[in-house]
C-alpha cells in the first residue's frame, strides 16, 4: 500500500469534507440490519406463543388453562387463530409492524402503553448505572495497570473478582438493609417519595436519593468487568513497540499513559461497552424488582407474577430495540475514535 | 573524544532463561561521525547492549556491571528523570517493525511534534513548522500532506523515514538504530541505508547500528563489533572485519553470507516436470453494500516451466504476487486462469479426489519454522500424516520417517519428540521431511530459509542442493533474496507487481541483468560492491 | 551431521499443574470448590430428612438451636439442609448447561471459521442476532413461556451462552487454519474433518477450556437470578429460590438471604479464580508472543 501524496491529500479532505457521510452512511447501514433483527424477533415470539404449552389463544390471554370457553373464541376470533399459520404470522407482523404489541388482559392496557409508561424510569437508571460504572471502571484499571504488581493493584483487582462473583439482587438485598433498614440512610424503596408532592428540583434531588442505591448496585458488576478490560487492554498496549517509541522520545511516564497508552486501550473497552448493553437490561430486572423500581425490569417481574406472556414478549422485543439503539451508538464513537475504521471504504 | 563510551558492560537475565547473562563484560567506543555496527545473530546480546545505553531494557532486565560514558557522566549511574531527558534530545532510536512502531491514533505530524514538546523546545506553531521541515529532510513525499496522515496510510519504508525524523528532531549526538531496515524489502532499505549515511554526515552523528547482515555493515559501516553469546569475538575497521576476519566465528558467518559467484548451472534437461501457463489470480477485496470492491491482480499472465531436476528461483518483493503463484501451483491458492500442469497432469481442473492424489507429487517447504508443525503432535505424526492417509500402512510409514529424518540430518530419535524442543533450522529439516515423505518429484519451497540466520541459512541450502542430486528433485524456490537465489538455482525468474519481468540462467539474470527493474533490485542488495571484492579475493 | 534437541521434556500434565499452582488465589478456587463439590455429593449423608420437611418453628434465628446452626426459614425449613441440597441445583445447572452452549457454539464457531465465506457470514449472522437480545430478558421469557424445570432452566441457559463460544471458536479457528501446518495437512492430502478435528481444534482446546470455567461461573448467577424471580424448578431447592422467598421478610430474618447469597458468592468467585489459573496455565504469555 503505496500512499502517494495524491493520495494522502485527497483522504484528508475526504476526511473532513465526508467524515459525516460516512458516519451516516454507518448509521444507515445499522439501522437496516436493526429492523431486520427487530424483524426477527417478532417472528420468533409468534413462534415461541405458538410452541407454549397450551392454546396459543390462552396463553395470550395469560390465562392458560383457566379462561373461559367463550373469552378464548373471542380471543381466537381476533387474532384469526382459526386461520392457517402463515395468515396468522402475517396477522401478527402487520400488528407489530403498526405498533401494536397487543393488549395485556391482566392489566388491561395495550402492552406498548404500558412499556412506554415504564421505559423512563428504567432508562434514568440504566443510563446512571452505565455512567458510574464506565467511568468508576476505566478510572480503577487505569490505576490498577499503572501500579501493576503493587498492593494498590492486587487490593483493586480483588475487588472487581469479588464485584464479579456477587449475585446483583444479593448485593441489592444487602444495600437496603444495611443502608435503608439499619442506618436509615437512604431510601430502599421506589422512585419517589409517594405523597410528598414535591416538585421542580426538590422533586428531581428525592428522585435522585432513590436513584443511589439501585444504580449504584447494578453498577458495581459492570464496574468490575470495565476494570478487568481497562487494566489487561493498558497491559496488552503497553507492550506495543510504539509505547517504546514515546518513551525513546524522552516522553514522561504519565504523559505515555496519557497520549498513547490510554487511547489505544480504550479502543476496546468501548466495542465492550456497547456488548454490555443487553446485559445492563438483565441485571435492570432484578435491581427494579428488588428497589420496587416502576421501570419496565419490575413490569417484567409483574408479568412474570401473572404469566402475562403478551406483555413480556413485548418487553424483550423493546429492550432488543433499545440495546441495538446503544449498539449504534459505541459503533459511531468507535469510528470517530479510530482513523482506521471505514477508510478503505 | 568518543561520544559514548561502554566499560565492562554485564545485563543478566531472569532465572529460566537459557544462559545467565544477556551481554557480558563488553566494551567499546563509538566516536562523533562514525557508524559503529554491531552485528550477531539472534540472541546474541547485540539489541539488549543498545536498550541497556537507551535505558529501556524490558522488565526483569537488568545492567548488572559497567558504565557507559557519555558526556562527561555514566549513564546507568543517573537518576531515570536525567535519562528521561536525553532520551529523545541527546540520544535518540530507531527500532526494527516500522509497521508497530508509530501510534495509530496519532497523526504522523503531531507524533514528530511531539519529541519536542516532551523537552519543552519552540512553540506549537514553531514545532508544526519543523515537522513539516524534517519530513521534508528524510524525503517523505508531500510533507506537508503527511503530517496530516495517520501511520496506516503510509507504506513501511515511510513508516521508517518518519521514525528517523522524530529521531532527528533535536539533533541528538547519537543515534541508535536498532535492524532499522531488516522489516523492510530490498529496494527500501537501500534508500532508508543511503538516508541514514546521508544524514548522519550532515549532521556529524554518532550511529550505533544493529544489524545481523553483513551486506548492510560493508554498506555501512566505519567500525564493526561482532557478537555472540553476549560477548564480543572481534573488532576493528570495517575493512578489516570483513576482508580480513581473525576471529572463526566471523569467518564462518562471512562464508555462510552467500557470494556472488554463481556456481556453474547443470545442464539444461529437456522433459518438463512444471508447466505454467497464462497463469492469473486476483484478490477481490470484500464486496458490501456501501463499499465499491477493490481488486488486486496478485498475478497476472504468467507462465514458466521447471525441468526434471531443475530448480528455478522465483524471485521477488513482497507483493510481487511470487507466493501466490507457489500456493496457486498446489492450489492452496484458486487460480483464476491459466493452465498449470505437473508431468503433463493438468492440475487447474482436478475435483477435490483427484487433487488429493496430484499434490502428492507436489509438496511444500514453508517460510516460518515455528508456524510450519503443529505444536500438539509429535514429528513422527507430522511426517507419516500424508502417507498413512494415501493407504500407507501406519509402521510402514513410520520407518520411513525415521530414515528421511535421518536424510535430513537429524537423529531418527527426533520422530518421537515435539516440534518445540528443536530449534529453527532443526524444524525447518523436519519441515522438509515431511515434505519428502510424500516422495514428491517437485518441492516448492516459499522463502523456506528467509526465517534462518545465516550459518543455518546456509546449511539448509546445502542440504536442498545433496537432496536435488540424490532424488532427481524438481525444486521451485520462491525468495526475496536475489543472492540466495543465484546460489542455489539453475534459473532465476524476477516478478514485479504480479508480471514476470525476467528469467534467464542464474549468471545471466546475476550478472547481466536485462530488466531495469531486476537491474534495480541487485543495486539495491546491501554490499553489492563489498561482496563482489571478497569473491575476488577469494578466487585469486 | 546430527543434531541433537534442545530443550529436555517434563511431562506436559505436571508442566501444567506447575504453572496452575503458582497461581495462588488458583490454588484457593480449587480448594473451595471441591468443598462445595463434596457437600452437594453428601448432602443427602449430612442432612438425611428433605430441605422442604419442616424441622422447627419459623424464624428461628442462627445458632440458637443445636442442629440448627443457620436456623429456619418462613416454614420452619432448615437452612443449613437447603444451603446442601441448593449446591446440587447449582453445580448441575453450571455444568450441564455450559456443556450444551460447548455443544452448540463449538461446532458453529468451527464451521463459520474453517469454511468461511458464506458459512461463515450465515453462522455469524445467527450469532450476532442472539447476542443482540439482550440474554437475561429472553432466558426469563424462554423459562416462563416453557415452565419452570430443570431441563427447561438449563436449555434457556445454553441458549443465550452460547454466542461468545462460537466467537471465540471462530476467532481462533481463522488465525489456526492459515498457519503453515494446517496447509501442510491439506497438502498430505487429509480430509476437511480430519484436519479441523485433529489439526485445529486442539490448538483451539485452551481457549476454550478457559472459558468453559468462566461460563459456569456465570452459568451458576444466571440459573439463582431466575430462582430468586420464582422461575426455579419447584421441585428443586436452590440458593436462587431461597434468596427469593425470604425477600419479603428480609426487615426480619436477614439470615435467611444473607447465607444463601455468601454460597453463591463464593462458588462463583471460586469458578473465577480457577478460570485464572486455567488461563495462566494453559496460555503463558511467551507462546502467544511468538508471532
Amino acid at each position: 500500500m503505496f500512499a502517494t501524496h495524491a493520495a494522502i491529500d485527497t483522504e484528508d479532505k475526504a476526511r473532513r469534507g465526508f467524515r459525516l457521510l460516512r458516519i451516516l452512511t454507518l448509521i444507515a447501514a445499522r439501522l437496516v440490519k436493526a429492523v431486520i433483527v427487530l424483524l426477527l424477533i417478532v417472528v420468533a415470539n409468534f413462534l415461541l406463543i405458538h410452541a407454549a404449552p397450551g392454546d396459543p389463544a390462552a396463553v395470550m390471554a395469560g390465562e392458560a388453562g383457566a379462561a373461559d370457553e367463550i373469552f378464548i373464541e373471542q380471543l381466537r376470533d381476533r387474532f384469526g387463530l382459526n386461520e392457517p399459520f402463515p395468515v396468522q404470522l402475517w396477522t401478527y407482523l402487520k400488528g407489530v409492524i403498526q405498533l401494536d404489541l397487543g393488549y395485556s388482559y391482566r392489566q388491561q392496557q395495550p402492552v406498548l402503553d404500558l412499556i412506554l409508561a415504564r421505559l423512563p424510569a428504567t432508562l434514568i437508571l440504566t443510563m446512571t448505572a452505565f455512567v458510574i460504572s464506565l467511568t468508576l471502571g476505566v478510572v480503577l484499571g487505569v490505576v490498577a495497570a499503572a501500579r501493576q504488581g503493587t498492593w494498590t493493584d492486587s487490593f483493586v483487582t480483588s475487588l472487581s473478582l469479588l464485584f464479579y462473583a456477587t449475585p446483583l439482587y444479593w448485593v441489592a438485598l444487602m444495600a437496603v438493609l444495611l443502608f435503608s433498614v439499619q442506618l436509615g440512610w437512604l431510601p430502599g424503596y421506589g422512585y419517589e417519595t409517594i405523597g410528598a408532592g414535591y416538585t421542580g428540583l426538590p422533586h428531581v434531588a428525592d428522585v435522585a436519593k432513590h436513584l443511589v442505591l439501585p444504580a449504584l448496585t447494578l453498577g458495581l458488576f459492570f464496574t468490575a468487568i470495565y476494570m478487568r478490560m481497562t487494566r489487561a487492554s493498558m497491559l496488552e498496549v503497553s507492550r506495543m513497540d510504539f509505547v517504546k517509541t514515546a518513551r525513546a522520545k524522552g516522553l514522561s511516564p504519565s504523559r505515555v499513559q496519557r497520549r498513547h497508552i490510554l487511547r489505544n486501550a480504550l479502543l476496546p473497552v468501548v466495542t465492550l461497552a456497547g456488548l454490555q448493553a443487553g446485559q445492563l437490561v438483565g441485571g435492570a430486572v432484578l435491581t427494579e424488582t428488588v428497589f420496587a423500581w416502576p421501570g419496565i425490569g419490575r413490569l417484567m417481574f409483574e408479568a412474570l407474577a401473572q404469566r402475562d406472556y403478551n406483555l413480556l414478549l413485548g418487553i424483550l422485543l423493546i429492550s432488543a430495540a433499545v440495546v441495538i439503539i446503544f449498539n449504534i451508538i459505541t459503533d459511531v464513537i468507535y469510528t470517530l475514535i479510530d482513523p482506521r475504521i471505514g477508510a478503505n471504504a | 573524544m568518543s561520544v559514548l563510551s561502554v566499560e565492562h558492560l554485564t545485563i543478566g537475565l531472569p532465572k529460566g532463561a537459557d544462559r545467565r547473562h544477556a551481554v557480558k563484560d563488553v566494551s567499546f567506543t563509538i566516536e562523533a561521525g562514525e557508524i559503529l555496527c554491531v552485528v550477531g545473530e539472534s540472541g546474541s546480546g547485540k539489541s539488549m547492549a543498545a536498550n541497556a545505553v537507551m535505558g529501556l531494557l524490558p522488565d526483569l532486565v537488568a545492567v548488572e556491571n559497567g558504565r557507559a560514558m557519555f558526556d562527561g557522566k555514566d549513564l546507568f549511574a543517573l537518576p531515570e528523570r536525567a535519562r528521561q531527558a536525553l532520551r529523545g534530545d541527546r540520544i535518540a532510536m530507531i527500532f526494527q517493525e516500522p509497521m508497530t512502531a508509530l501510534n495509530p491514533l496519532m497523526r504522523i505530524g503531531d507524533q514528530i511534534a511531539e519529541v519536542y514538546d516532551a523537552h519543552g523546545a519552540l512553540t506549537p506553531r514553531q514545532r508544526r513548522a519543523k515537522a513539516v521541515a524534517l519530513a521534508t529532510e528524510v524525503g517523505l513525499p508531500d510533507p506537508e500532506a503527511i503530517v496530516r496522515a495517520y501511520p496506516f496510510q503510509l507504506s513501511g519504508g515511510q513508516r521508517q523515514r518518519a521514525m528517523i525524523a522524530m529521531a532527528l528532531a533535536l539533533e541528538p549526538d547519537l543515534l541508535i538504530a536498532d535492524e532499522p531496515t531488516t522489516a523492510l524489502d530490498v529496494t527500501t532499505q537501500a534508500q532508508i541505508l543511503s538516508l541514514i549515511n546521508d544524514l548522519q554526515r550532515r549532521h556529524g552523528m554518532a550511529v550505533m547500528f544493529i544489524t545481523h547482515d553483513f551486506g548492510v555493515v560493508a554498506e555501512i559501516a566505519t567500525r564493526v563489533i561482532v557478537m555472540r553469546y553476549g560477548e564480543i569475538v572481534e573488532a576493528g575497521d570495517a575493512a578489516t572485519v570483513l576482508n580480513a576476519p581473525r576471529h572463526d566465528y566471523t569467518k564462518r558467518l562471512l562464508e555462510a553470507v552467500p557470494s556472488d559467484v554463481v556456481p556453474a548451472a547443470a545442464a539444461p534437461r529437456e522433459t518438463p516436470m512444471l508447466a505454467v501457463d497464462g497463469l492469473t489470480k486476483t484478490f477481490g477485496g470484500k464486496r458490501s453494500l456501501f463499499a465499491k470492491r477493490r481488486v488486486v491482480k496478485a498475478v497476472d499472465d504468467v507462465s514458466f516451466t521447471i525441468a526434471k531436476g531443475e530448480i528455478l528461483g522465483l524471485v521477488g518483493e513482497s507483493g510481487s504476487g511470487k507466493s501466490t503463484v507457489g500456493r496457486s501451483i498446489v492450489r492452496l491458492v484458486e487460480p483464476d486462469g491459466g493452465s498449470i500442469t505437473i508431468d503433463g497432469q493438468e492440475i487447474t481442473t482436478l475435483d477435490a479426489a483427484g487433487l488429493r492424489k496430484a499434490r502428492r507429487r507436489a509438496q511444500m517447504v514453508f517460510q516460518d519454522p515455528y508456524a510450519s508443525l503443529n505444536p500438539r503432535t509429535r514429528v513422527a505424526a507430522a511426517i507419516t500424516q500424508g502417507p498413512v492417509a494415501m493407504g500407507t500402512p501406519r509402521k510402514e510409514a513410520l520407518a520411513d520417517a525415521r530414515r528421511l529424518l535421518e536424510t535430513v540430518g537429524l537423529d531418527a530419535s527426533a520422530a518421537d519428540r515435539y516440534p518445540h524442543e528443536f530449534s529453527g533450522g532443526q524444524r525447518q529439516r523436519i519441515g522438509i521431511a515431511r515434505a519428502l515423505a510424500m516422495r514428491p518429484e517437485l518441492i516448492i519451497a516459499d522463502e523456506a530459509v528467509s526465517a534462518l540466520d545465516v550459518s543455518i541459512q546456509a546449511q539448509i541450502l546445502d542440504l536442498l542442493r545433496d537432496l536435488r542430486e540424490r532424488f532427481g528433485l524438481s525444486i521451485l524456490f520462491i525468495t526475496h533474496d536475489l543472492r540466495v537465489a543465484a546460489q542455489l538455482c539453475d534459473r532465476i525468474a524476477v516478478m514485479q507487481q504480479g508480471k514476470l519481468v525476467e528469467m534467464g540462467p542464474a549468471e545471466e539474470v546475476f550478472l547481466r541483468p536485462q530488466d531495469p527493474y531486476t537491474q534495480r533490485l541487485l543495486a539495491a542488495v546491501p554490499g553489492a560492491r563489498w561482496s563482489g571484492a571478497a569473491t575476488t579475493a577469494a578466487s585469486a | 551431521m546430527t543434531l541433537a534437541a534442545t530443550a529436555p521434556a517434563r511431562h506436559p500434565a505436571l508442566d501444567f499443574w506447575f504453572r496452575f499452582a503458582r497461581n495462588r488465589g488458583a490454588v484457593f478456587g480449587l480448594l473451595v470448590l471441591l468443598v462445595v463439590i463434596a457437600v452437594a455429593v453428601f448432602a443427602n449423608v449430612m442432612f438425611p430428612d428433605s430441605p422442604w420437611k419442616m424441622v422447627q418453628r419459623p424464624f428461628l434465628e442462627p445458632f440458637q438451636v443445636e442442629g440448627l446452626p443457620l436456623g429456619t426459614d418462613t416454614l420452619g425449613r432448615n437452612v443449613a439442609a437447603g444451603l446442601a441440597y441448593g449446591a446440587r441445583v447449582s453445580l448441575v445447572v453450571g455444568l450441564i448447561s455450559t456443556l450444551f452452549s460447548l455443544a452448540i457454539g463449538v461446532p458453529l464457531g468451527a464451521a463459520a471459521g474453517y469454511y468461511g465465506g458464506l458459512v461463515d457470514d450465515i453462522l455469524m449472522r445467527i450469532t450476532e442476532f442472539f447476542q443482540t437480545i439482550p440474554s437475561f430478558a429472553l432466558a426469563i421469557v424462554l423459562v416462563a413461556i416453557f415452565q419452570p424445570s430443570l431441563s427447561s432452566i438449563v436449555a434457556a441457559i445454553a441458549i443465550v451462552s452460547w454466542p461468545p463460544v462460537a466467537r471465540l471458536v471462530r476467532a481462533e479457528v481463522m488465525s489456526l487454519k492459515s498457519r503453515e501446518f494446517v496447509e501442510a495437512a491439506r497438502l498430505a492430502g487429509l480430509s476437511h474433518l480430519h484436519i479441523l478435528t485433529r489439526q485445529i481444534l486442539p490448538n483451539a482446546m485452551s481457549p476454550i477450556i478457559v472459558m468453559a470455567s468462566l461460563m459456569v461461573a456465570t452459568a451458576i448467577l444466571l440459573e439463582s437470578s431466575l430462582s430468586f424471580l420464582g422461575l426455579g424448578d419447584p421441585n428443586i431447592m436452590s440458593w436462587g429460590y431461597m434468596i427469593g422467598a425470604a425477600r419479603t421478610v428480609i426487615r426480619n430474618a436477614w439470615w435467611l438471604s444473607f447465607f444463601p447469597g455468601v454460597c453463591i458468592l463464593v462458588t462463583v468467585l471460586a469458578l473465577n479464580l480457577i478460570g485464572e489459573g486455567l488461563n495462566d496455565a494453559l496460555n503463558p504469555r511467551l507462546a502467544r508472543k511468538g508471532r
